[in-house]
């Protein structure tokens, strides 16, 4: 199938530049970019629209194998590519974790004709238990980019410590979620007025910021590269900050809904707003939206967690962490970094495209002829009202139900192919 | 002045003009508890449910009798474990009951939000009898009953709460209601057991008792949880007894007409000395007594029961 995408203002995320041009796609790949013509073509119109790298979502939980209830490879998939996604990565706190080549095997046999590419992520530790390290170099093997232990943090730091030194080796990427599980125990949200006025135990920022500031010793000790998942503190952001400027391998992703929500959106308990990091105070957002604008923080990343109703509709106290972003993270993006002027497009894109693929180091995330063809297309007037009953994933959970997103992507091409038109999923 | 809500879940959400109006009629209802037959046919046909999910003796008991003393029927359920624990839900608990045509549910449960989220989930009344750390509105509303009988009114009072404000819903809900009814309202107790921020609820913050004690008008002592030491959240009963405990000597810094309250149960020689949880000054036996009459008004006024209604 040929394709040409006609009169898009085409986003070059590394050169961060915007040029009104013409895109040929053929055979899965990009074959030209300029003015063009070809009567044989099939031409998509895309005047006043982006047209930008397919868009990687670093950090995502499909919950398969175990917990395909709450979303499948293919449901999550659908769900990516519904809102602009070509690519995923998935956290491997499946059931059995990812900590061995088979599960890694496994994804990627399910995600083969999934409606986004996927790229695995394999455990730090052998159950995801802190303890032991897994065989990083089989997991590699089998195609996963990166190591963590997402959800779980490795607290002893000797371990994380042969954790860094041996991933260094492999030149793999760790993942760290940054959390002293001994200040946030019993921790139901942020700690802080909020917190005092409902009751709730509070998760004091310094459980994230100690873990930040220890793994930022360790990269420099170690020399391993290492992301941090969604940080979510004005100190995690300065530690960042300072860690770059001494040359410290380390880069950083936030999610759409700690740059947007703060500890108020618990107010009346909702389950939805429910996650872990916390949702927290209004400094902290504008340190996070600081952050992305200063390049502190790389990437953005949804953290995209499905869960139940039922699992959500139960007291505070016994609802499990987590939201869905698939797809609501662009509208976010647009809505709340580009409208406002935090981020131009060429930035934001960039968090979405060649800085997640550098972090993981896989090539991609720029339009290049010779290049496959993963392309999204983002109308910005276009406003849509989150409906959660019309979203693809399984689960629902999110806290954006009602909310009016302006910014949102009308096409979504996977290798060539189109998966997603006019806010359509194509089978 | 009509009760327009369906639900009592907090002290937070109400405007003074309501939590007057549930004094006022908390009044006609501690004479019925003076008299010696203590049985109105107010609530005869209503059906009330005390679903407890934590262990507890006098607020159950509490509620049970002043349905009793309105004619309600009443049930009581308890659960050993939480409501996840057991595989039934809150909400399909909730819903089973409603089938059962109960008219008010009152629930104590260790999740914070808990009454909230049933409230949410049934068209019964819920009476939020303590939910996790978050309120427990009923015990306020007798602190605030008692108050007012032995003080004429809270505006302008002096109000400390003292101890493990962290953990107390007493202490929340209490913040909440004499704040709204115009009380300067001090908390002390030990930095540990004590919630960042809590300044943001408009009290006043100590960590020495002798500075917040001076001059005050009414000195409510919470029960000092004794597992709170193994937490680690203070080092020792003894040390916490001779920092916070309230003793005679103490209370020579307060108002000479201070009044002492404590919710009870007390853990005398701690929080408290026996001297004064015994003297003249200390009205604990009788808010067991005003809670039992601000109960029958939350079930008058929540079965749609009105003030003046009562009051011809």
């Amino acid at each position: 199938m040929r394709y040409l995408i006609k009169g898009g203002i085409v986003v070059d995320p590394v050169a961060d530049t915007l040029t009104c041009t013409d895109i040929l796609v053929e055979e899965g790949m990009i074959k030209e970019i300029g003015q063009l013509s070809d009567s044989e073509a099939e031409v998509i119109a895309a005047e006043g629209n982006y047209v930008c790298p397919g868009f990687m979502d670093m950090h995502v939980h499909l919950r398969e194998p175990g917990y395909e209830y709450k979303e499948d490879i293919v449901s999550g998939t659908r769900a990516a590519a519904m809102g602009g996604f070509t690519s995923v990565a998935c956290m491997p706190n499946t059931n059995p974790v990812a900590d061995n080549a088979a599960i890694i095997s496994h994804v990627l046999a399910k995600a083969r004709n999934a409606a986004a590419r996927v790229f695995p992520i394999g455990a730090l530790t052998k159950g995801s238990l802190g303890k032991e390290l897994t065989e990083m170099a089989d997991l590699k093997g089998a195609g996963a980019v990166a190591l963590s232990d997402d959800g779980m943090p490795v607290m002893n730091a000797d371990i994380m410590l042969r954790v860094m030194q041996y991933a260094s080796m492999l030149e793999m990427t760790v993942i760290s979620h940054c959390e002293d599980n001994k200040l946030s125990e019993g921790g139901q949200m942020h700690e802080g007025a909020v917190s005092a006025m409902l009751g709730l135990k509070g998760i004091p920022s310094l459980a994230e910021e100690i873990m930040v500031a220890r793994d930022i010793l360790l990269s420099e000790y170690t020399g391993c590269r290492l992301h941090l998942a969604h940080i979510s503190t004005e100190g995690s952001v300065r530690l960042v900050r300072q860690a770059k400027e001494r040359g410290v391998p380390v880069t950083a992703e936030a999610t759409p809904h700690h740059f947007t929500l703060t500890e108020e959106a618990v107010q009346g308990y909702s389950t939805n707003a429910k996650v872990n990091p916390p949702l927290r105070r209004q400094t902290d957002v504008e340190a996070i939206k600081e952050g992305l604008r200063d390049g502190t923080i790389d990437v953005i990343a949804t953290d995209h967690a499905p869960h139940a109703y039922h699992e959500k509709d139960v007291e505070f106290q016994y609802a499990p962490n987590g939201m869905i972003g698939l797809e609501t993270a662009v509208g976010l993006i647009f809505t709340q970094l580009v409208q406002p002027g935090i981020l131009t497009v060429p930035q934001a894109v960039a968090k979405l495209t060649c800085n997640p693929h550098r972090v993981l180091g896989l090539s991609g995330g720029r339009l290049l002829p010779g290049t496959p063809a993963n392309i999204t297309i983002i109308d910005p007037k276009l406003s849509e009202v989150v409906d959660p009953t019309k979203l693809l994933s399984k689960s629902k959970n999110t806290p954006f139900g009602r909310w009016k997103l302006t910014g949102l992507p009308v096409l979504t091409m996977k290798d060539g192919l189109l998966v997603m038109r006019d806010r359509q999923l194509l089978e | 002045m009509f009760w327009q809500r369906k639900d009592l879940l907090g002290l937070r959400y109400l405007t003074p003009e309501e939590i007057n109006l549930i004094l006022d009629t908390a009044v006609p209802m501690k004479e019925i508890i003076g008299r010696k037959i203590k049985k109105t046919p107010t609530l005869r046909g209503r059906s009330m449910v005390t679903l407890f999910y934590e262990n507890s003796t006098r607020t159950r008991s509490s509620f049970d009798l002043a349905g009793k003393f309105l004619s309600a029927d009443t049930v009581g359920l308890t659960a050993s474990s939480s409501s996840v624990a057991k595989g039934e839900s809150l909400r399909d608990t909730g819903l089973t009951l409603t089938a059962m045509g109960v008219d008010v549910v009152v629930m104590r449960h260790p999740a914070s939000g808990a009454a909230e989220y049933l409230a949410k989930c049934i068209p019964a009344a819920v009476i939020n009898a303590g939910d996790g750390t978050h309120e427990h509105p009923t015990q306020a509303l007798l602190d605030m009953f008692t108050i007012r009988e032995k003080k004429g009114s809270m505006a302008g009072l002096k109000v400390v709460i003292v101890g493990d404000i962290l953990h107390s819903r007493v202490a929340r809900s209490n913040i909440w209601g004499l704040t709204k009814m115009g009380a300067e309202v001090r908390v002390v107790g030990p930095i540990t057991l004590m919630p960042k921020d809590i300044e943001k609820m408009g009290v006043k913050v100590y960590h020495r008792l002798e500075d917040a004690l001076e001059g005050a008008d009414v000195v409510n002592v919470l029960r000092i949880q004794l597992e709170r030491q193994q937490q680690g959240l203070f080092p020792s009963l003894r040390e916490y007894s001779r920092l916070y405990g309230i003793n005679q000597k103490r209370l020579e810094l307060t108002a000479s007409d201070a009044i002492i309250l404590h919710p009870g149960p007390m853990n005398r020689g701690v929080e408290i000395e026996h001297q004064v949880a015994y003297g003249n000054r200390s009205f604990i036996n009788e808010q067991v007594t005003n809670g039992v009459a601000v109960r029958m008004a939350l079930l008058y006024l929540l079965t749609g029961g009105e003030y003046h209604a009562l009051s011809n």
